[in-house]
């Protein structure tokens, strides 16, 4: 006969909380010998700028491309003293880091007005909004040109931040958010006294941690990396912002290949710390957006 | 505390032709009262609910909750308290700020928001976890926060939307217990809004029945399960339910199968008869009161009875028929079981209004052998 069972406790076992799960140590498989490769693949290119950026213009042309035979670090001095480089390093933070604030706010806080907020034609505002993903950056370039210009921004930093301080694609993302979050919380946030802004702030913003960072860490990369508005908008060296500046350095017949590779690793040197320190947010932002 | 005065609620959601989820409620809830709405999903029961916290705007009607007419205030100037079927426990804060957290909203200095953060934790037992988060609680527990957080500020009213049904089976009745005591030594005026009848009947001092945004009865929960108002309430209140057979009146007495009852002033008419299944007992094919021939098709052993099923002939079809058993009476399958029907105890329903039929005397037995012959 079985022993009987101690009785059940009132609410049970609390159950074990692995905050951390530790992660599985996979072995070698078949996967690997077509993943290694592809790996190869994708590493080539960073390499090979990596090799160039430290090389002589003559190394740089070999091919296939060799080790340099000595380690010309200065390659990355003549790019900060021969270029306006620290202008356009401090000329992209400032419009990454304006843009991606003001992405932060007004994308979380439009997304849960459309998500929670009754108002006449949000039905319809939120549809054109959606609209507006569809239309390629191409189309609406000459627009935005000349409504940036009516502002007199041409030229100006303000010309690359204004008409991003707010993405359709954030506000659509913070509406998902929102969407997925039970109404029960606001709900009693309510109740218990707090206003609309005080459940924003007080219940909601702690929660917003993960869409946040997916919406901050993909501004930042579209908008550092961003080349075509800025050739457009900007036209003196001293407001270029980091892609733009390194186009000056490929000339029309005539490439210092060295310069523009060691100046190519020096603008992407913040985005490769950036992603060093925050790897599994990088990815997952990147995966659960569903963009590359 | 408060009386609660629920006047004309009427409320509608916009569409072609408009949803209407609540028509014309008018309610009564005293001070201290506990009362609990129940009814199936989509009866309008939540909406009560969510109408007098504020949650929802009524399209027209009253709420007066003390003094105060409050259907046009915000929730939080109502001076009420809710608790969620999903809890809504703000899961980043520990349970001593979920707790505060209505006391700092109302700017509480912070001596007496310890105090009395401290004081419901100990009523809850919620001591030991006041430093944990939500997610590390267990659903009884996470119950118990929510309660807590309602009860920190002694609200005038308190609200409770299905607070027990994510719980399981033993731990629902053990915190129907706690909130019942917590009521009791509170007095605090409460609904309570449930589908699950059990709940509304053991813990309501009065139960509301309701059904597509209407009112279908309210009184003690005894009188409501003895004396349904209609057959969706009889049909509703009662595990296993009532049994439902179709029926004759003419000239005052009620024929269905081989059972025949006098009814005295009730009129002719097509009708529906209810019989609890505890109104029905096994007996003998000697025994001469008024009886029911059962046709068995499965039982069903519950350890302390048996729920024997089946059908009985002549009563309309797909009339299930279901009565409470002693464990030793375990008929076969296709076996006739002779089941006695106690008078008194039936209930009999106009066929086409659904609404009972009044009688002018007590329902007693015809002569049931002759009916039988």
């Amino acid at each position: 006969m079985a022993a009987p069972s101690a009785p059940p406790s009132v609410v049970g076992p609390l159950p074990a909380f692995d905050l951390e799960t530790p992660r599985r140590r996979r072995r070698p498989s078949g996967w690997h010998l077509f993943l290694l490769p592809l790996a190869l693949v994708m590493l080539t290119p960073l390499v090979w700028m990596v090799i160039t950026a430290v090389s002589t213009t003559q190394e740089s042309r070999q091919f296939p491309p060799k080790l340099p035979t000595s380690i010309q670090w200065s390659n990355f001095s003549n790019v900060w003293t021969g270029s306006p480089f620290g202008h356009w390093l401090l000329n992209t933070a400032i419009v990454s880091v304006i843009v991606v604030i003001s992405n932060l706010v007004l994308c979380s806080t439009a997304g849960y007005a459309f998500a929670r907020l009754r108002f006449r034609g949000s039905g319809l505002a939120f549809i054109l909004l959606l609209a507006t993903l569809m239309v390629p950056f191409q189309v609406v370039l000459i627009p935005t040109l000349l409504i940036v210009k009516s502002f007199g921004l041409i030229d100006r930093l303000g010309a690359l931040i204004v008409p991003n301080l707010v993405t359709a694609f954030g506000v659509f993302l913070m509406r998902q958010f929102f969407l997925a979050l039970p109404p029960d919380l606001e709900e009693a946030g309510r109740i218990d006294g707090a206003s609309r802004l005080g459940v924003f702030r007080k219940i909601l913003l702690p929660l917003m941690g993960p869409p946040l960072a997916t919406l901050a860490i993909l501004t930042f990369l579209s908008i550092w990396n961003d080349f075509l508005w800025p050739l457009v908008a900007i036209q003196s060296p001293q407001n270029m912002t980091m892609q733009l500046g390194l186009s000056t350095f490929q000339g029309a017949h005539l490439t210092d290949w060295p310069l523009l590779m060691a100046a190519t690793l020096m603008s992407q040197l913040p985005v490769i710390v950036l992603f060093l320190a925050g790897q599994r947010m990088f990815v997952r932002s990147i995966a659960s957006s569903g963009i590359k | 505390m408060a009386t609660i005065v629920l006047d004309g609620l009427r409320k509608e959601y916009p569409g072609k032709p408009p949803v209407v989820a609540l028509e014309h409620l008018d309610l009564t809830i005293d001070d201290g009262e506990l009362v609990a709405f129940v009814g199936p999903s989509g009866c309008g029961k939540s909406t009560v609910l969510r109408c007098v916290a504020g949650l929802e705007k009524l399209t027209a009607g009253r709420v007066i909750i003390g003094d105060r007419e409050v259907q046009e205030l915000p929730p939080g100037k109502r001076d009420i308290a809710m608790v969620f079927q999903s809890y809504a426990l703000y899961p980043h804060l520990t349970v001593y700020k979920n707790l505060a957290f209505p006391l700092k909203e109302r700017h509480v200095p912070r001596a007496r928001l310890d105090a009395e953060v401290r004081r419901v934790a100990e009523m809850l037992e919620l001591t030991p976890l006041l430093r944990r988060r939500p997610g590390q609680l267990s659903g009884g527990q996470r119950q118990r926060v929510a309660m807590g957080r309602a009860l920190v500020r002694e609200p005038l009213a308190f609200l409770l939307d299905e607070p027990l049904s994510n719980l399981d089976a033993k731990l629902r009745t053990q915190m129907r217990t706690e909130i019942a005591a917590v009521h009791r030594r509170l007095g605090i005026t409460s609904i309570y809004v449930t589908h699950d009848q059990v709940e509304a009947m053991t813990l309501g001092q009065r139960i509301v029945v309701m059904r597509d945004g209407r009112l279908q009865q309210v009184g003690r929960p005894a009188d409501v399960y003895a004396n349904p108002a209609n057959l969706f309430v009889a049909g509703f209140l009662g595990t296993p339910s009532m049994n439902l057979l179709n029926g004759r009146v003419d000239r005052g007495v009620l024929t269905t199968g081989t059972l025949r009852l006098l009814v005295p002033g009730a009129p002719d008419a097509d009708v529906v008869v209810g019989i609890r299944p505890e109104s029905l007992t096994p007996v003998g094919s000697d025994d001469i009161g008024p009886c029911l021939e059962v046709v068995v098709s499965h039982v069903e052993a519950l350890g302390n009875e048996n729920l024997v099923h089946g059908s009985v002939e002549g009563t309309g079809p797909d009339k299930p028929m279901v009565l409470r058993a002693l464990p030793t009476v375990n008929p076969g399958e296709g076996e006739r079981l002779r089941a006695r029907v106690e008078p008194a105890q039936v209930l009999v329903f106009d066929a086409a209004t659904e609404e009972r039929v009044t009688t002018s005397g007590p329902v007693l037995a015809a002569d049931n052998r002759r009916a039988a012959g």
